[in-house]
This record gives structure tokens, C-alpha cells and sequence, in this order.
């Protein structure tokens, strides 16, 4: 059978991409940000999974003022980086898993979560950038994906507890999976950001802790948080960070924290980023 | 106005992107993803009016956009991921273009973010003036 065995977040700010294509991590800027994710690098040379389902939000990349799906998962042989306005990113194509895909749609769907199914996506730096922090600028990437598109551009987007919901729908549903795979689940975006308004700039470090404390301890009260406390305590992007409730949801009742990081700046956005392992796959 | 939609208008210096905004800037938002392709970006940067004048948005939607005033944009039911076309088109990041909401120089938006960015401290609430 197929299990899930740790989890990871992280933020995906885009100009993070953009330091890493154009050489800028050892700049005085970037470089404390970096650094703090050399500790993961390490850990996941060790800890390659078959799969890593990877939660995102798109960027009006993929997904236009046509649609708006709140959940969308990615079914495709392959997904190309998008091009965001700038030229694609000079990554690897990432590559699917068309059959844990085809399982994980049949599955949750008929557990009543009714999933959009994606057999064309771009992903844009909501999915790339997390997997260059992770695995830096190889050939290939060394793991399948399944990308999880959640909307959390357009209010309202799912509350946090439909999405720690859906993360344990996506246990459940990845035990009944034939194979013997090994599967991680990363959740993305976030921490405390505002893009817009006279507020931008908006960072709120009390808040942030107190987020990956529950996230580890508490993630079921945590799931519980309306989305006006998310844009008055994290900023109106902030509100990424249900999506982080998705990895939780789906790692179990009982998680050690192997690993977290805190760095404020990176452009605008508190970047978080933490690394769990389910307490029951030791 | 839904009573979901209401609460958010408590946050100070906020237009959070509700289904309500959404259909008010869907046009704009259109005209924002066209700039995705190359060929428009040329012809938008070759007549700025001409080219916006090809879309149904409305006047104050345009002039907006003429003026790179991203609170009016927003006001306009514009969202922050699709007005990022514009300012990718005029080179500029997305800490350049945001701080141009803020009122505040580059310089000064810069070292506020370096310093831990924008303390929560007087903007929660407008209600609770917190």
C-alpha cells in the first residue's frame, strides 16, 4: 500500500525563483534565506519520496477570470512552468503520476470532495519555487508530482477546516493505493503578507508562531480559524496559508517537527517553512 | 453586500477580492492576462490608449491603468496576481509595484521590510482602532 510519510511548507515567493535562476543566493540579502533551507536540502537527498503531492495556489498563470476552482487537481502526464509574463522559469518539466492521480480523483471524489481534474496545467512559481528550495537546479526533478491547485486568490476561498478535512480524505484514500509508494505532501504559500493596498508590507511574527505551534499541536483548533482573522492577523495573502492545513490533515493525528525556519524578509512575505514526519511511518 | 463581504471592510487600507469585485474587474483582469503574450505587450507599450480602448472595461478602469494607480485598480475590481501583468510588463518587481500602494518612497518601503516589515500595531481593526 501506498503511505504518506512526512510533510513539509514552505512559502513560494516568486523573486525567490528569480534569485535562484540568476545566481543571486549568495547575495547579503538572499543568503540568510538560502541558508535556512540547507537543513531541508540535506534531509531530502536522504528522503526521496516516489511522489510528493504539492498543495499551491496558482497565480492568474493557468487559471484566468474564466474559472475559479477551488480545488484542482493535476491529473497530466507532465506539467511545463508557465510563463508568468517574464519567460517560463529555465526548470525542469515537472513530471506526473497519472495513476495516483486517477485513484486520488476517483477516491476523494466519491468521499464528497468534489475536485476540479486538471489534464492541462502550467504550474506557475506557486509549485516551482518550492521545489527549488527543496531540490536546487538538478537535470530532473527526482520526484513525481501531483500538483493540488487550491483557490485562495478569490474570496472566499475553502475554509481551513474543509482543508484539513481534504488533507485526511487524501490518507485515507493514498492507504487504499495498490503500489508500495512512499508519498510526501507539501503545503505552500504564506506565512504573514499583504500585496495591495496602503497596509502592503504587512508582517506579523506573533501571529506566524503561534501558526506553526498549532499547525504541529493543535492543527484541528487551528483549522477552526475564521478567514477574517487570516486577513486582519496575516495579511490579505496571508489567507494562503489553509493550504498548509491540507499537509497537516493528511499526515495524521500525531506529527514530530523535524526541522523549522523563520526569515523575514523575502520581498514582501514572512517566509515559513517546516518539516514534518508522521508519528505512525518511523 | 453579503455579511461575509462586510467584515473585511473593518481591516484598515484593505479591498479584499470577493466574488462581487471579481465580476466588477473581469474585464480589467481580462486585459491584465492578454499582456501574458508577448505580441500584446508590444502593442500595449506602442499605444497604451489605443490598446486599452480595444477592451469593455470602463473609463475609470482605463485611466487607472494610464495613471499605474493600483489602489484605483483595485477599487476598480482589479486583484494584485492579475495587475502583476501590468507591472511585469513595465519591468518592474513585485516590491516596487506594491510599494507604490503604500504611499511610501521604494527607499523607505525597502527598509521598512528589512526591518521586519509592517507592524500589525494600529492596523486590525478600524473599528477597535487597533
Amino acid at each position: 500500500m501506498a503511505r504518506i510519510t512526512a510533510g513539509l511548507t514552505t512559502s513560494h515567493i516568486p523573486a525567490i525563483g528569480a534569485a535562484i535562476d540568476l545566481g543571486k543566493t549568495q547575495e547579503a540579502y538572499w543568503k540568510p534565506l538560502f541558508d535556512g533551507y540547507e537543513w531541508t536540502k540535506a534531509w531530502a537527498r536522504e528522503n526521496v519520496p516516489d511522489v510528493v503531492i504539492l498543495i499551491y495556489n496558482d497565480h492568474a498563470s493557468a487559471f484566468t477570470p474564466e474559472l475559479v476552482a477551488t480545488f484542482a487537481l493535476g491529473c497530466a502526464d507532465e506539467f511545463p512552468p508557465a510563463d508568468e509574463g517574464y519567460g517560463p522559469r529555465p526548470v525542469p518539466v515537472v513530471k506526473g503520476r497519472p495513476d495516483l492521480a486517477a485513484h486520488l480523483a476517483e477516491g476523494l471524489i466519491l468521499d464528497e470532495f468534489d475536485l476540479t481534474l486538471m489534464y492541462k496545467l502550467d504550474v506557475d512559481h506557486g509549485l516551482t519555487v518550492p521545489l527549488s528550495l527543496v531540490y536546487g537546479q538538478p537535470e530532473e526533478w527526482p520526484v513525481r508530482v501531483i500538483p493540488l491547485a487550491v483557490n485562495v486568490v478569490q474570496y472566499p476561498p475553502p475554509t481551513g477546516h474543509r482543508c484539513f478535512m481534504l488533507g485526511q480524505a487524501i490518507r485515507r484514500t493514498v492507504q487504499e493505493f495498490d503500489e508500495d509508494l512512499n508519498v510526501h505532501i507539501w503545503g505552500t504559500g504564506g506565512m504573514s503578507h499583504q500585496l495591495q493596498g496602503p497596509r502592503a508590507g504587512f508582517i506579523n511574527k506573533e501571529f506566524d508562531n503561534a501558526f506553526f505551534d498549532r499547525l504541529v499541536k493543535d492543527p484541528e483548533g487551528l483549522a477552526r480559524l475564521p478567514h477574517l482573522e487570516y486577513v486582519r492577523e496575516a495579511g490579505s495573502e496571508g489567507i494562503e496559508l489553509v493550504m498548509w492545513l491540507i499537509m497537516r490533515g493528511a499526515l495524521g493525528p500525531e506529527v514530530e517537527e523535524l526541522y523549522r525556519f523563520y526569515h523575514v524578509p523575502g520581498s514582501n512575505t514572512a517566509v515559513g517553512h517546516i518539516v514534518l514526519r508522521a508519528a505512525d511511518t518511523h | 453586500m453579503t455579511s461575509y463581504t462586510a467584515k473585511f471592510e473593518d481591516i484598515p487600507g484593505t479591498r479584499v477580492f470577493t466574488a462581487e469585485r471579481a465580476k466588477k474587474g473581469y474585464e480589467l483582469n481580462q486585459f491584465c492576462m492578454s499582456l501574458m503574450k508577448p505580441e500584446n505587450r508590444e502593442r500595449f507599450k506602442a499605444n497604451e490608449r489605443a490598446y486599452l480602448d480595444e477592451w469593455p472595461m470602463s473609463e475609470d478602469q482605463k485611466q487607472a491603468v494610464l495613471d499605474r494607480d493600483y489602489n484605483r485598480m483595485l477599487d476598480n475590481g482589479g486583484n494584485i496576481y492579475f495587475l502583476a501583468k501590468i507591472f511585469a510588463t513595465d519591468g518592474l518587481s513585485y516590491l516596487q509595484a506594491v510599494s507604490t500602494m503604500t504611499g511610501m518612497p521604494i527607499d523607505d518601503y525597502q527598509k521598512m521590510m528589512l526591518s521586519g516589515g509592517r507592524s500589525p500595531e494600529g492596523w486590525r481593526s478600524i473599528k477597535d482602532g487597533n
